[in-house]
C-alpha cells in the first residue's frame, strides 16, 4: 500500500467534517440558485456566453499586440509598467517600489495574483507588513489561513468562529456575534489603516489595451480606498486578463458577478487609467501595474490548454463542483481551488506537485456548463491526465509523463491489447461469467459503500445470439 | 526588467496563431428602454440594494435636500461650490448644515476628511438602467474621495441622462474618443459585503449609505 | 434531431452491460425491434475504450476505439443503451482520432451515434402502454447524458407515457453520484461521499425503483443501495436500466419494479 499523499489525507480529514460540510453545502446551494436567477432566460443566457467566451478569445488571440498597446497607453496616462516571468520577480518589483517609498507597511484589496505570489508571506520575511482589507481576506488573515474560495475567501468560516476570532485579536473591542456590528468593528479598524498606509495595492479584473484602464470589481470600498487613499497604488495581475477595445467591457462586467455571486451587479466598477493629475486633489501620484507570466505564456502555446486563460476569475465552476462541496477549498492545498484550480494549477506549478488534483475529477461536466466564458473544462482535465502519463513529448506542459506508473501503463496496454481483439475478448468475458462465483467480493475501496457488482450468467453477445439477433 | 518583458512577449510570439474571427462579440443585449422606463428601473435597482432614490424637480430637489439633511442630523456636506449645484446650494448656505469644500489637497486636510465628514455631495455623469448605477467621473472639483470616504453620500442625478444599459452609455457619451479619466466608477448602492456567513451587512469601507436625487 | 425513421440500426451494448447486464441489452433490443427496427448487433463490439481515454491512456483508447469504428460501415444510426459510452463516441472520438487516418471515419460514426432514449423518443417517437402494477420511481439522469448527449429529459417523458409510474423527484437531482468511472477508484473517499448523498437524496423520496440510462451509475447507486441494505438493514428501492424498466411495464413484466 502506498503511502497516502498529502492531498488524499486532507481530502479525508475534510470529509470527516460533517459541520463545515453541511455549512459548504448551505453556502454553495445559496450561490447556485442567485446565479440561476439571474439568467431566467436560457437562450439570452447562451448568447451572453458566447458573447463573453469571444471577448476572451479574441483578447487571447492577439495577446502580445495587446499587451504591448496596453503598456504603451498605461505608461501613456503616467502609469509605470512592471514585467514578471515568476512571481519571485514579481514579488521583488512591489518590494522595490516599497523600498523606495521607505514602506514598510502595504494594504491590499482582494487579488489572487498576490495569494500566488505569496506576497504577504514574502514581504513579512521582508520586515514590511501586509494587511489583507477585505473583509473577508481580513478574516482569514486573522487566523493565519488561506482563502477557501476566490471570490468568498472566509466562505469555510461561520459567524461564531468569527466572533471569537475578533475577539481573541482585538481584545478591547467588547465580543459580538452581530454580523453588523462586527462589520462596523472591521470598517474602524481598517479604516485607520486606509488612513496611514504609505501603498495600496490591488488585483485587477480586466485590463483594456485601447485605453489603458485598469478595472476593478468589488463591494466594499476597499479596492477604491486601496487604489485612492494611498499616495502609491500598485497593481498585480496576470498577463492574460486584457481585453483589446472598452467595448468589451460591458459584457464582461454583465455576466462576471451574476456568475459568480448572483448579484446583478456589483457595489463599485472601478477603472483606473492613471495617477493624480495637475490639478487634482487626490488619488495616488503613482501607479504601478506589475504584469505576471508565472506559466501563462506556456499555458498560452498550447492551442487546446489556451483555453484556460480565458478565465475571468468568478468562481461559478467552483459553486458548482460536487467535489469542492464535499472537501471545501483548503483541501485542494492550491490557490484556486475547485475546477478552475484542478486544470490552472498543474499548468502553472506543474503536474508533479499538483497532478493529483485532475484525478478528483468525475468529470461530471457541472463546471463547463456554467463557465461564463466556456472553458471546457472536463476537457482540459482530460487533456492534463494525458499530459501526466503520456511519453510522446508532444506536451509543453510542465512535468508531462512524470505521473506514468508501471503497473497501471501496463495494466492499460493489457486491456487494449485485449478490447482489440474481440475474439480473445469474448471469450475472457464468456470465461468471466462462467467463474462469476470466484468473484472477489471484497474489492478494495470500492466495497467500503458498496456491494460487489454481480458478473451475470451469460454475457449480452450471447443472449443476444440467442435471440436470433441480427449479427451481420 | 527588460529582459522579463522580452522574454514573455518572445514565448506568446512563438507560437503561430491564425487571425481569428469572433463574430459572436458583437452580441447586444436589446435593451432599449423608453425614458419613463429607465427612470423606473434605475429606481427599483438601486433600492433593491438599500440605496434611497428621491424623483425630484429642478425646482423641488433644493427644499429635498434641506429636509435629508435635517432628518439624517448632518453636522457637515462636503460639496464643491463650483458647480452648478454647488452654486444653488451655496446661495442658501444657511438652510444646510455647514458647508464643506474640498479645497485643497487630500495630504493638506486629511485628518478632518477622514474623521470630521459626515456627508458629500457629487454629481453623476449619468445612469444605468439594467443594473441601476451611477456612472461618476470624479475631477478636481469633485475628487475621488468624495464619494468614498464620507459615510454619506448624496447624488444628483439628471433623469435624461439614464441609459439602459453600460453599454449604451459608454457609446453615447463617447468616452473612447474623450479619454478615460483617471478614474472613472459605477456605483451601485452602498458598500456592502457577505463575507461574514454570506450575511449581507452594509458600509464595509465605502459610504453606509447612498442617496440618489433624480432631478 | 430530425433523422427520417429508419428501417435498421446498430446496436452497441457497452462492455458493462455486456458483462453486468444483459437484461438491459436485451430489452433495450426489444424496444427497437418492437417499433420495427431492425437491429443489427456487430459481434466484434467489445468497449467504446473510454476508461482509458479518461485515464489519460489515449493511445490504449484509440486502438480499442478503431477496432470499434470497423464495426459500422452502413449508413445506419448507432444506438447505445448509455450516456456514457454514447458521450465518448460522439463528442470524443473526434478529438481522439483528430488529424489520425481514419479521422473521418471516426467523425462519421460520432455523427450517427444516439443515446437509447433519445433514440426512442426523438427518432421513433415511441407509444407506450402502461400494464404493469401501481410504482412510484426515482430517476437518475448520468451526466454524461445530460451534458454531452443533451438528453436531460427524456426519461421523464418515457415515463410520462406510463399511466401507472409516478416519478418523484429527488434532492440534488442533477448532481452526479460520483462514480465518473475510474473516479470511483481513484478518489475512493470523495466518490463514497458523494453516492451516500446520492443514496441518501433517493431514498428519501420513498420511490420502490430508481431508473438510470447509464449502467455506471447504476452500478454505483445500486452497489450502495445493496450495501446499505446488507450492512444498515435499509429498506432501498430496486434499481433498473430504463429499456428493462420499459420492457417490464408494457409487457407487465416482473413485478420487481412494482413492489420492490
Amino acid at each position: 500500500m502506498a503511502m497516502p499523499t498529502e492531498f488524499r489525507i486532507r481530502v479525508e480529514d475534510a470529509l470527516k467534517k460533517d459541520e463545515v460540510r453541511t455549512h459548504f453545502r448551505k453556502a454553495m446551494d445559496t450561490l447556485m440558485t442567485n446565479r440561476r436567477n439571474q439568467f431566467p432566460d436560457e437562450a439570452e443566457l447562451q448568447r451572453l456566453r458566447t458573447q463573453a467566451q469571444s471577448i476572451r478569445a479574441n483578447a487571447l488571440s492577439k495577446l502580445p499586440e495587446l499587451l504591448e498597446q496596453l503598456e504603451s497607453n498605461l505608461v501613456r496616462n503616467g502609469v509605470q509598467v512592471h514585467w514578471a516571468e515568476t512571481t519571485d520577480e514579481a514579488n521583488r518589483i512591489v518590494l522595490n517600489i516599497l523600498q523606495q517609498h521607505n514602506a514598510r507597511s502595504i494594504i491590499k484589496g482582494k487579488s489572487m495574483v498576490s495569494e500566488e505570489m505569496g506576497l504577504n508571506h514574502f514581504l513579512e520575511q521582508q520586515g514590511i507588513e501586509a494587511l489583507e482589507s477585505d473583509l473577508g481576506e481580513f478574516i482569514i488573515q486573522l487566523d493565519g489561513e488561506t482563502p477557501s474560495h476566490i471570490i468568498m475567501p472566509a466562505i469555510h468560516k461561520n459567524k461564531e468562529e468569527i466572533a471569537r476570532l475578533f475577539n481573541a485579536r482585538f481584545p478591547h473591542i467588547p465580543y459580538t456575534d452581530d454580523v453588523d456590528e462586527l462589520t462596523r468593528n472591521a470598517r474602524a479598524i481598517l479604516r485607520d489603516k486606509f488612513y496611514s498606509a504609505p501603498v495600496g495595492l490591488s488585483g485587477v479584473n480586466f485590463a483594456v489595451a485601447e485605453t489603458g484602464t485598469l478595472c476593478l470589481v468589488e463591494n466594499e470600498g476597499n479596492g477604491r480606498m486601496a487604489t485612492t487613499v494611498p499616495p502609491v497604488h500598485i497593481a498585480v495581475t496576470g498577463i492574460e486578463k486584457v481585453v483589446e477595445k472598452l467595448a468589451d467591457i460591458p459584457p464582461l462586467f454583465s455576466i462576471l458577478p451574476r456568475s459568480a455571486t448572483g448579484q446583478p451587479v456589483t457595489t463599485y466598477f472601478n477603472m483606473i487609467s492613471g495617477p493624480r493629475k495637475p490639478g487634482e486633489k487626490d488619488g495616488p501620484t503613482e501607479v504601478h501595474l506589475v504584469l505576471l507570466d508565472n506559466g501563462r505564456s506556456t499555458i498560452y502555446s498550447d492551442p487546446e490548454l489556451l483555453a484556460t486563460l480565458r478565465c475571468i476569475r468568478c468562481g461559478a465552476c467552483i459553486n458548482h463542483c460536487p467535489v469542492y462541496v464535499r472537501i471545501g477549498g483548503h483541501a485542494y492545498g492550491t490557490v484556486y481551488p475547485g475546477p478552475i484550480g484542478t486544470i490552472l494549477e498543474p499548468q502553472k506549478e506543474g503536474l508533479r506537485v499538483h497532478g493529483e488534483l485532475v484525478q478528483a475529477s468525475s468529470l461530471c461536466g457541472a463546471c463547463g456548463e456554467v463557465c461564463p466564458v466556456r472553458i471546457p473544462i472536463p476537457d482540459i482535465i482530460n487533456r492534463l491526465r494525458h499530459d501526466g502519463v503520456r511519453q510522446d513529448g508532444g506536451s509543453r506542459t510542465r512535468d508531462a509523463g512524470t505521473r506514468r506508473k508501471r503497473l497501471e501503463a501496463v495494466t492499460w496496454r493489457g486491456w487494449s491489447w485485449a478490447a482489440s481483439h474481440p475474439s480473445l475478448y469474448h471469450l475472457g468475458s464468456r470465461a468471466a461469467t462462467r467463474l462469476r462465483k470466484l468473484m472477489p467480493q471484497r474489492l478494495g475501496a470500492w466495497t467500503r459503500v458498496r456491494t460487489a457488482p454481480a458478473l451475470a450468467a451469460q454475457t449480452l453477445h450471447e443472449r443476444l445470439k440467442a435471440l436470433g439477433v441480427d449479427h451481420e | 526588467m527588460n529582459k522579463a518583458r522580452d522574454n514573455i512577449l518572445q514565448r506568446l510570439r512563438a507560437q503561430e496563431r491564425p487571425p481569428g474571427s469572433f463574430p459572436g462579440r458583437d452580441f447586444l443585449s436589446r435593451h432599449d428602454w423608453p425614458a419613463a422606463e429607465c427612470l423606473q428601473r434605475f429606481t427599483e435597482r438601486l433600492q433593491a440594494v438599500r440605496a434611497e432614490v428621491h424623483h425630484s424637480s429642478p425646482e423641488g430637489w433644493l427644499e429635498l435636500l434641506v429636509q435629508l439633511c435635517r432628518d439624517k442630523n448632518l453636522n457637515n456636506l462636503l460639496l464643491s461650490p463650483q458647480t452648478r449645484w454647488g452654486q444653488a446650494i451655496y446661495a442658501q448656505a444657511g438652510r444646510f448644515p455647514k458647508l464643506q469644500a474640498y479645497e485643497h489637497p487630500i495630504e493638506d486636510w486629511k485628518p478632518a476628511m477622514f474623521h470630521g465628514i459626515d456627508a458629500s455631495l457629487t454629481g453623476t455623469l449619468g445612469g444605468i438602467a439594467e443594473t441601476g448605477s451611477l456612472i461618476l467621473w470624479p475631477d478636481a472639483e469633485e475628487p475621488r474621495q468624495m464619494s468614498l470616504v464620507p459615510p454619506v453620500h448624496f447624488a444628483l442625478l439628471e433623469a435624461g441622462r439614464i441609459y439602459s444599459t453600460f453599454a449604451e452609455a459608454i457609446a453615447r457619451q463617447d468616452w473612447v474618443t474623450k479619454g478615460m479619466p483617471t478614474n472613472a466608477l459605477l456605483i451601485s448602492g452602498p458598500s456592502k459585503s457577505a463575507d461574514i456567513a454570506q450575511v449581507l451587512a452594509y458600509g464595509v469601507h465605502g459610504p453606509k449609505e447612498l442617496v440618489v436625487l433624480v432631478v | 434531431m430530425t433523422m427520417q425513421r429508419p428501417e435498421a440500426a446498430y446496436f452497441f451494448g457497452t462492455c458493462l452491460i455486456d458483462l453486468f447486464y444483459p437484461d438491459a441489452g436485451v430489452s433495450a433490443v426489444q424496444l427497437l425491434q418492437r417499433e420495427g427496427v431492425r437491429v443489427i448487433f456487430p459481434p466484434d463490439q467489445t468497449c467504446c475504450g473510454q476508461p482509458a481515454w479518461n485515464s489519460g491512456y489515449r493511445d490504449e483508447a484509440r486502438k480499442v476505439a478503431r477496432t470499434q469504428l470497423a464495426l459500422f460501415d452502413k449508413p445506419l444510426p448507432i444506438v447505445i443503451p448509455s450516456g456514457s459510452c454514447a458521450g465518448m463516441m460522439k463528442t470524443h472520438y473526434p478529438a481522439l482520432f483528430r488529424g489520425e487516418p481514419d479521422e473521418d471515419r471516426a467523425l462519421d460514426v460520432a455523427g450517427r451515434v444516439y443515446e437509447l432514449t433519445g433514440f426512442l423518443v426523438d427518432v421513433l417517437d415511441i407509444r407506450l402502454q402502461d400494464l404493469g402494477a401501481p410504482v412510484t420511481v426515482a430517476v437518475h439522469t448520468s451526466c454524461s447524458a445530460r451534458r454531452e448527449m443533451g438528453v436531460a429529459d427524456k426519461i421523464e417523458s418515457l415515463l410520462g407515457q406510463l399511466a401507472r409510474v409516478t416519478v418523484h423527484e429527488q434532492a440534488y437531482k442533477t448532481e452526479c453520484c460520483g462514480f465518473g468511472g475510474t473516479f470511483a477508484v481513484k478518489e475512493p473517499e470523495i466518490s463514497a461521499a458523494m453516492v451516500a448523498d446520492k443514496t441518501a437524496h433517493i431514498r428519501a423520496t420513498g420511490a420502490s425503483c430508481l431508473v438510470s440510462q447509464d449502467c455506471g451509475c447504476l452500478m454505483n447507486i445500486g452497489g450502495a443501495f445493496a450495501f446499505q441494505q446488507r450492512e444498515q438493514n435499509q429498506p432501498v428501492p430496486a434499481i433498473r436500466h430504463i429499456a428493462e424498466f420499459l420492457w417490464e411495464r408494457v409487457n407487465a413484466g416482473p413485478a420487481a419494479t412494482g413492489e420492490a
